[in-house]
């Protein structure tokens, strides 16, 4: 038959597109060049989530229940939304402990425990076997179908066929050959498949393109839109029960169950763990994940009710399986390439599945089930065996053969008992399970190994309980009365309705019964038992995942001898390259503690073989100290929390300390303001009250002797004016440096020839001079480099030095000196008088306000004791200094004082020679 | 004969004032321009009251009064403080020294008049 | 990375209107005979507020990284 023969070669050559595909990402990888480090391609091999149980058995599923399909696929669409918080952990965690399954995180979690390696493997293989069973079933019975092509035949299983001649087994045999070539080409330690991932990625955009095909056609050319197909559905019989929640489509708690269900078994099912944690290269592809997996779901599911309303309508009731609608409607209308895309589709969503499965299986089988017994096994003298690694590749490759086949025994044995959709949530309920012992190990450290052990085996039991063995009596394994009236007619031990239990539906009793138990047993163990050290460590590791990057290795003390540890991981991963990864350690991270290399060497093992069996195998060449639950408390609570506590706590006193200093000085400070103000203004007030004194008092004398004389009276006017003069000025002054101190004064600088203002200021103090009979000594340099300043503030600055220099020089034959030199970054202009000098004491006190050099000289100086603070002020504003040089002059011969004051020159002359060089032009 | 009046205070237009002023109403007026130079009139003229500015160079008045109390010969002298501070302490502190008026600046010259002759009219 | 943990936890805000939407009370409104455009009224709403939700999904991941 030319068909047949199609079939065959379109299937053989799909599988070899595949396994070219495999071929060239594995190569690809190998040369560093991966293809899959993409997040569309990461997106795409999550939805290995849709198998045929989705291409095929959703619409089988709505056939009976309607919209009831949909909860297995909102599920994994809200989980998506907490891949970021969840997922990523577990990535976080997997990576920084090489884990590479499900068993070999809960087994690593809780202490590196074989035991409960060894029981998650159990569960996932006992609860998986049906799935792939499934798979098996699908592929055969599209291939039957098409096969008998154009009629449309259901196969029958009643027709008595022996293994030789069922498709099933060939396809398994065939399948398990696929994944073996292509899952297990070598071992490696981060247990990643980078070509499969890329077969799997390609298989998801098959399957989709492949169903949409179906979908549109049905929809769009067999019919004329949704609206139409849902419009013409009406007519069929029980059609508003398909539509609503409370009947078939199930009532709101079961739709809840359901969701649920599908939340976790998109975290824990062995393929989703492989595919999403495993095979995972870049935690960022997450984010694109989140949106684009929920997105495909949606994509692949949008059609599923127009196919069923369509199928319904064609066939009449009970002549084709709703299960192959998606098949044999294309069959049916004579489209039969469309029909042989719908196989390949069919073929690539269980290809897929298996594929991933059978690995994340094999590896498990191996790692925490085959290994740890085999190295227990002293006769085999395992321990002593040079090159393991070809025996852990023998023990994966028989591992996926055995599953498959005992797939193949479950699909012969019990394959007709239940419609596809319902093996695949027996398998859904039973990695439920894994989901308190995994998430607890993630976010609770006080989570034991005892707590998990008790809870995964007690909701083990009653998931097998309560739903395995319902399914085994329905396939008439058991007598069907261990359902209806429970064992030995013990009515409340019924499984379907445990302690009488009843309106419920199975799948939410036994998730109800198998989770509570599970949970119960796991919080309540651990929160009465003790964990052991090495526990204690685990969970630390894992809880804080994101805040003790690259630790444990402190947790391990004692003595190696590196050849030995060299040699042993070059037994698992093969000499070469066991001597590449260590090399290759040590120049990345140096000459490193022996504790370091045995956690590195256990990390390189563990990849391999599995946490727990790394450990025994460690064991075997190096000698451990063990540490006590103490020390390891010491260790990591100190370092990891009590340290940081402490580092917090001394950070914030330190802070506390230091905001207690600046606010005392603050409060210092501001107490010496207010004293220094209240001085100020006492001062302030006194200096004022002097002139007044006098204006006043001769105001009164003027006043009370209208008749005084001429000359008399002009001199008291005229000491009234002189003293009026006085007080305006010492006000002004006043308000000047109250100003200067606010910062309210208005600066005008720029460049300024500070000759021309040296001889502004002369000129204006010409007269002062010739009364008092002062020579003045001009001293500047040839040309006196521009600086930046306000011109009347300088001006200002120099009449207030030039009047003090003729006040206190000396009195018969005063001299003052003003000289200007150019400094290397400044100018600097001296004034100097041949006076009695300063005090050295005095010399800082002039510069406060309204302080004279004062309490010892015969006279009272003039002057509002103003000048030198505001001066002062004024050349600190330019940022120059103003500063008094003077030899004391005790004995009243003194050699005067030099009032001197710098200003930075103007940034283009920076770089002017010293003094008394001719400055280049620069501008 | 005619009472002496010292005037110490180093603002030279208050003492021309304060002269005038006294003289005009008929006492002898002594002049000193620091404490120093005050404490010498004091020794030298035992004026009959002082006059003593606080704010003065060399020796401050409050050193002066204290000078004039330490010493029992000038028992009977008046001291009449003036001063430009007219903080609450510094009057007291002039007081608690045997000051026996103390006066502000700037004063009413009829008020300073009364207050020299009440001091020394009792004699 | 303040930005990350601000759509980390704009993602679980949508994980729990996600299951506000798909559970009860809100899918009893929906639970009816009634059509939208000659579709189903439950049909129509699920998928319209599973495309809501993965809208919303893009809208914070791919968003935020702007």
């Amino acid at each position: 038959m030319p068909l047949g023969g199609l079939i065959l070669l379109t299937s053989c050559a799909y599988l070899g597109v595949l396994f070219a595909i495999a071929y060239w990402g594995d190569k690809r990888a190998d040369a560093g060049r991966s293809i899959i480090a993409n997040p569309y391609i990461y997106a795409l091999s999550m939805a290995v989530y849709a198998t045929s149980w989705t291409f095929y058995g959703s619409v089988g599923r709505a056939a009976v229940s309607g919209v009831g399909f949909l909860p297995i696929y909102l599920g994994p669409t809200l989980m998506a939304a907490l891949f970021w918080l969840v997922l990523r952990k577990m990535i976080r965690i997997s990576k920084a402990n090489r884990i590479t399954s499900i068993a070999d995180f809960i087994a690593a979690r809780y202490g590196k425990s074989a035991l409960l390696g060894g029981l998650v493997t159990l569960i996932a293989v006992v609860g998986v076997i049906p799935y792939i069973a499934l798979q098996l079933k699908a592929v055969s019975s599209s291939f039957l179908i098409f096969w008998q092509y154009p009629a449309i035949q259901m196969p029958s299983q009643s027709e008595a066929m022996g293994p030789l001649q069922d498709t099933a087994l060939y396809v398994a045999l065939l399948l398990a050959l696929f994944t073996i070539v292509f899952g297990t080409r070598h071992l490696d330690a981060t247990e990643r498949h980078e070509g499969m991932v890329a077969a799997i990625a390609f298989e998801s955009l098959v399957k989709l393109l492949a169903f949409l095909a179906v979908g549109i056609f049905v929809t769009f050319v067999l019919y004329d839109g949704f609206a139409d197909i849902f419009d013409r559905a009406a007519q069929l019989p029980d059609i508003g029960q398909l539509l609503t929640l409370g009947g078939p489509a199930g009532t709101y708690s079961s739709w809840a169950a359901l969701i649920f269900l599908s939340m976790l078994s998109i975290l824990f099912l062995p393929r989703q763990f492989q595919i999403s944690v495993v095979e995972n290269v870049n935690e960022n592809h997450l984010a694109k994940a989140i949106w684009l997996f929920p997105l495909y779901l949606l994509a692949i599911n949008i059609f599923v009710l127009p196919i069923t309303f369509a199928g319904l309508m064609h066939f009449s009731a009970g002549t084709v399986d709703a299960d192959t609608f998606v098949l044999t409607l294309p069959m049916v209308h004579r489209q039969e390439a469309l029909a042989l895309l719908v196989f390949v589709g069919g073929l690539s969503a269980a290809t897929g599945m298996v594929i991933v499965e059978t690995i994340a299986l094999s590896t498990m089988i191996c790692n925490d089930l085959a290994m740890p017994l085999l190295l227990r096994w002293k006769a085999l003298g395992l321990a002593q065996r040079r090159d393991l690694s070809r025996l852990l590749l023998g023990i994966r490759r028989g591992a996926i053969l055995l599953l498959m086949l005992l797939g193949y025994m479950y699909y012969r044995a019990a394959g007709e008992a239940y419609a596809l959709v319902s093996i695949g949530l027996v398998s859904f309920a039973a990695v439920a399970q894994f989901a308190p012992a995994m998430l607890g190990g993630m976010y609770w450290k006080q989570g034991s190994r005892a707590g998990a052990l008790w809870g995964l085996s007690l909701g083990f039991l009653l998931w097998a309980y309560t739903l395995l063995l319902p399914a085994f009596a329905k396939s008439g394994w058991l007598p069907l009365s261990f359902i209806e009236q429970g064992p030995f007619a013990i009515t409340w031990l019924k499984p379907t309705a445990l302690f009488g239990l009843d309106g419920v539906d199975e799948l939410g009793h036994s998730l109800f019964w198998s989770l509570l138990v599970n949970l119960g047993a796991y919080v309540g163990v651990s929160l009465f038992g003790r964990q052991s050290s090495r526990e204690h460590a685990q969970a630390l590791l894992f809880v804080d995942v994101f805040k003790s990057a690259g630790r444990g290795a402190s947790l391990w003390r004692g003595s190696a001898s590196m050849t030995e540890v060299i040699a042993l991981v070059g037994r698992f991963l093969g000499p070469d390259r066991a001597a590449a990864a260590f090399a290759n350690y040590a120049s990345r991270r140096g000459q490193r503690s022996s504790a370091d290399l045995v956690h590195f060497a256990e990390q390189q093992l563990a990849g391999a073989i599995g946490a727990a069996s790394a450990r025994v195998m460690l064991a075997s060449v190096v000698q451990e100290e063990p540490l006590g639950m103490e020390e390891v408390l010491g260790i990591l609570d100190e370092t990891s929390q009590v340290i940081a506590y402490s580092r917090r706590l001394e950070q914030q006193s330190q802070e506390l300390e230091t905001a207690t200093r600046e606010l005392r000085a603050a409060n210092e400070r501001l107490r010496e303001l207010d004293r220094l103000k209240d001085d100020f203004i006492s001062t302030v007030t006194h200096e004022l009250r002097t002139p007044l004194t006098s204006i006043r008092a001769f105001s009164e004398i003027l006043n009370d002797n209208p008749d005084l004389e001429q000359a008399q009276r002009a001199q008291f006017i005229a000491i009234i004016v002189k003293e009026s003069e006085r007080l305006t000025r010492m006000i002004n002054q006043v308000l000047d440096l109250a100003k200067l101190e606010a910062g309210r004064v208005e600066w005008h600088a720029s460049e300024i020839d500070l000759a021309e203002v040296i001889d502004d200021a002369l000129a204006t103090t010409s007269q002062l001079m010739q009364e008092r009979g002062v020579d003045i000594q001009l001293d500047l340099p040839p040309r006196v480099p521009p600086v930046i300043a306000d011109r009347d503030r300088l001006l200002q600055v120099l009449l207030n030095l030039i009047t003090n220099a003729i006040k206190f020089c000396d009195r018969e034959s005063g001299r003052i000196g003003i000289a200007v030199q150019v400094l290397p970054e400044a100018l600097q202009v001296d004034v100097r008088d041949n006076g009695r000098g300063i005090d050295a004491a005095d010399q800082d006190t002039i510069f406060e306000k309204f302080r004279q050099a004062g309490d010892n000289l015969t006279e009272k100086p003039q002057g509002t004791g103003l000048g030198l603070p505001i001066s002062r002020q004024i050349v600190e504003h330019f940022g120059g200094r103003l500063w008094v040089h003077s030899e004391s002059g005790r004995s009243g011969t003194g050699k005067g004082a030099t009032f001197s004051f710098t200003l930075p020159l103007g940034q283009s002359d920076v770089a002017v020679p010293g003094p008394g060089h001719e400055t280049e032009d620069k501008t | 004969m005619s009472k002496t009046v010292l005037i110490a205070d180093d603002e030279p237009n208050i003492v021309i004032s304060l002269e005038f002023l006294l003289k005009q109403a008929g006492y002898r007026v002594v002049v000193a321009h620091d404490g120093q130079e005050a404490l010498e009139a004091i020794r030298r003229e035992s004026p009959d009251l002082v006059l003593l500015d606080v704010m003065l160079p060399r020796l401050s008045g409050f050193d002066v009064c204290q000078k004039i109390r330490e010493n029992p010969d000038w028992r009977d002298m008046r001291v009449l403080m003036l001063t430009a501070k007219g903080r609450e302490v510094e009057v007291s502190k002039g007081l608690a020294l045997g000051a026996d008026a103390y006066i502000t600046k700037p004063f009413s010259t009829q008020e300073l008049l009364a207050e020299i002759a009440t001091h020394l009219g009792g004699k | 990375m303040a930005n990350r943990t601000l759509w980390a936890q704009r993602l679980v805000a949508l994980f729990l209107l996600g299951c506000l939407l798909f559970s009860y009370p809100l899918l009893a409104l929906f639970d009816s005979r009634g059509e939208v455009f000659g579709i189903p009224l439950l049909f129509a709403y699920l998928f319209a507020a599973w495309a809501l939700l993965i809208v919303l999904m893009i809208w914070v991941v791919e968003g935020s990284r702007r």
